[in-house]
């Protein structure tokens, strides 16, 4: 673990790998939950968590530093289930990325169970990790200057969907009907970091 | 009419509605938002015997033009500008009663960028996630003004003003923006990094909400790629592709992925977003205290 000042009132603490991030993300909201931390914000992100907005930063530095990193706590969190249709304009380019059917990207897909790393981007947009690496796919080389709300999507090591439309240039392969950001219902954010989500297709994968 | 509202008879070039913003939601993907010149909101509210966390006005360039449906007091700070009730000139920076129906005009900024507009009561939209700020990067609270809006007003606090004037410091000619290197400045050479904090910059006109763009020298990578995407504080130097360091200011985004050369400190901020485009631009590095 890796502690880094950020200005005068916040920390950048580093970790090696996704896993690392999440385990520590809950540590400290554990820690924050007890009173043990006072943070504004508590940030997790691909292989790091900010705090920000600390009192002392300095004692919270030494302590992390010293700290050994409890194991990622059980997953008892109850799982998402977002419906898909996998219908996206990119569904083909994946496909051909993966080196698949089409139909095998649906079914690799909904056969997975993801879990929000850390979100960003927009309010509620969750960066989903839970793919095997090999299927890891670039942005698309010109973004598209309005991707619809609902389109789920994938880039790099990442799945994500738009909770509203906008610029972007992920791969689309699919829709879906979850409200992902709401400000009027409590939360508003249907994913928050640790989540897990699933992807459940509205018609039978291979069947269409 | 008696009811409590202000109707906006010119909006101007962008006019919203600002307090301290949404902080705490940063881990959804929710800016912190909030009036980009804390101090002059900080101050209009204090002029109108509001509470700090009471919605005001943030004008750009040209300031608004707004009607007060009943007798409020009002008060305008930040950049200076001319402002007139029924165009007679009033004072600035000090609190000034606008009979309801007449017109309250506030001027295009003489110097700086952006006026704050307090009014006694605050202005009561509906809040989201507990502000009532409009976040230009996400598109939460109320949409910037339009000619024709309504906005509703609060009660007065019955608190009385507790400043009458107040002095304020002029926009500055020169920014200096005193920062904290890194927590990635390693990822530029040395000769970058004292390019940074030596060479001037001057602000640039793409500058918004978001952040402060500057124009300038480029800063050289020492080494290549992006980060995974971190989070991001307000007031961090993000390094964009193109070299020229962008300030972030309230509407930034959560993460990013471009490192992040420094952090300008808070007490910075309401000078940067003062300074108009073309402004030259220093950083300084100063210790982390």
């Amino acid at each position: 673990m890796k502690v880094l000042p950020v200005g005068e009132d916040a920390l950048l603490v580093e970790v090696s790998s996704g896993d690392e991030a999440h385990a520590l993300h809950a540590e400290l909201l554990r820690r924050r939950a007890e009173g043990a931390l006072s943070a504004r914000e508590i940030v997790p992100a691909a292989r790091t968590v900010l705090l920000d907005g600390l009192d002392a930063p300095a004692r919270v530095a030494a302590e992390l530093t010293a700290a050994e990193l409890p194991p990622a706590p059980p997953r008892a969190r109850a799982v998402v289930e977002l419906p898909v249709r996998y219908d996206g304009p990119d569904l083909a380019d994946v496909a051909a990325h993966w080196g698949v059917p089409e139909r095998e990207v649906a079914r690799l897909h909904a056969g997975t169970e993801f879990r929000v790393a850390f979100c960003g981007f927009a309010p509620g947009f969750g960066y989903l990790t839970g793919l095997p690496p090999r299927y890891d796919v670039p942005r698309r080389a010109t973004p598209r200057t309005a991707v619809p709300a609902g389109s789920v999507a994938l880039a790099g090591p990442y799945t994500g969907v738009y909770p509203r439309s906008s610029p972007g240039g992920w791969q689309l392969i699919g829709t879906t009907d979850a409200v992902l950001w709401d400000h009027a219902r409590v939360p508003a954010a249907l994913l928050s970091p640790g989540t897990r989500v699933r992807f459940v297709p509205v018609e039978p994968v291979g069947h269409p | 009419m008696t009811d409590r509202a202000l109707a906006v008879v010119r909006a101007g070039a962008l006019t919203t509605v600002q307090d301290l913003g949404r902080p705490g939601h940063a881990h959804l993907g929710v800016p912190r938002s909030g009036a980009l010149d804390r101090p002059a909101a900080d101050l209009v509210n204090r002029l109108t015997g509001n509470p700090p966390e009471t919605a005001v006005l943030e004008t750009t360039v040209n300031g608004c033009t707004v009607r007060p449906r009943s007798t409020v007091t009002v008060a305008v700070a930040g950049a200076p500008c001319r402002v007139a009730v029924d165009g007679r000139p009033v004072a600035w920076g000090a609190p000034v009663r606008v009979p309801a129906g007449a017109l309250l005009d506030v001027g295009p900024a003489v110097s700086g960028l952006r006026s704050y507009v307090g009014v006694c009561g605050g202005i009561t939209v509906e809040p989201v996630l507990g502000s009532r700020s409009t976040d230009l990067l996400s598109g939460l609270g109320p949409p910037p003004l339009t000619d024709g809006t309504v906005l509703p007003l609060g009660r007065p606090s019955g608190v009385h003003a507790r400043v009458d004037v107040a002095p304020q410091p002029a926009p500055p000619a020169e920014l200096v923006l005193r920062v904290t290197l890194g927590p990635r400045d390693r990822w530029f050479t040395p000769e970058a990094v004292r390019t940074f904090v030596s060479r001037p910059y001057r602000v640039s006109p793409a500058s918004n909400r978001i952040g402060l763009r500057t124009e300038g020298a480029a800063l050289e990578r020492a080494r290549p790629g992006e980060l995974p995407s971190e989070g991001m504080v307000l007031g961090a130097v993000q390094v964009p592709p193109d070299g020229r360091p962008v300030v972030f200011l309230a509407d930034h985004p959560t993460t990013g992925g471009y490192p992040v050369i420094a952090v300008v400190r808070a007490a910075d901020l309401a000078a940067a977003a003062q300074a108009v485009p073309g402004t030259p631009v220093r950083f300084t590095a100063v210790r982390r205290r």
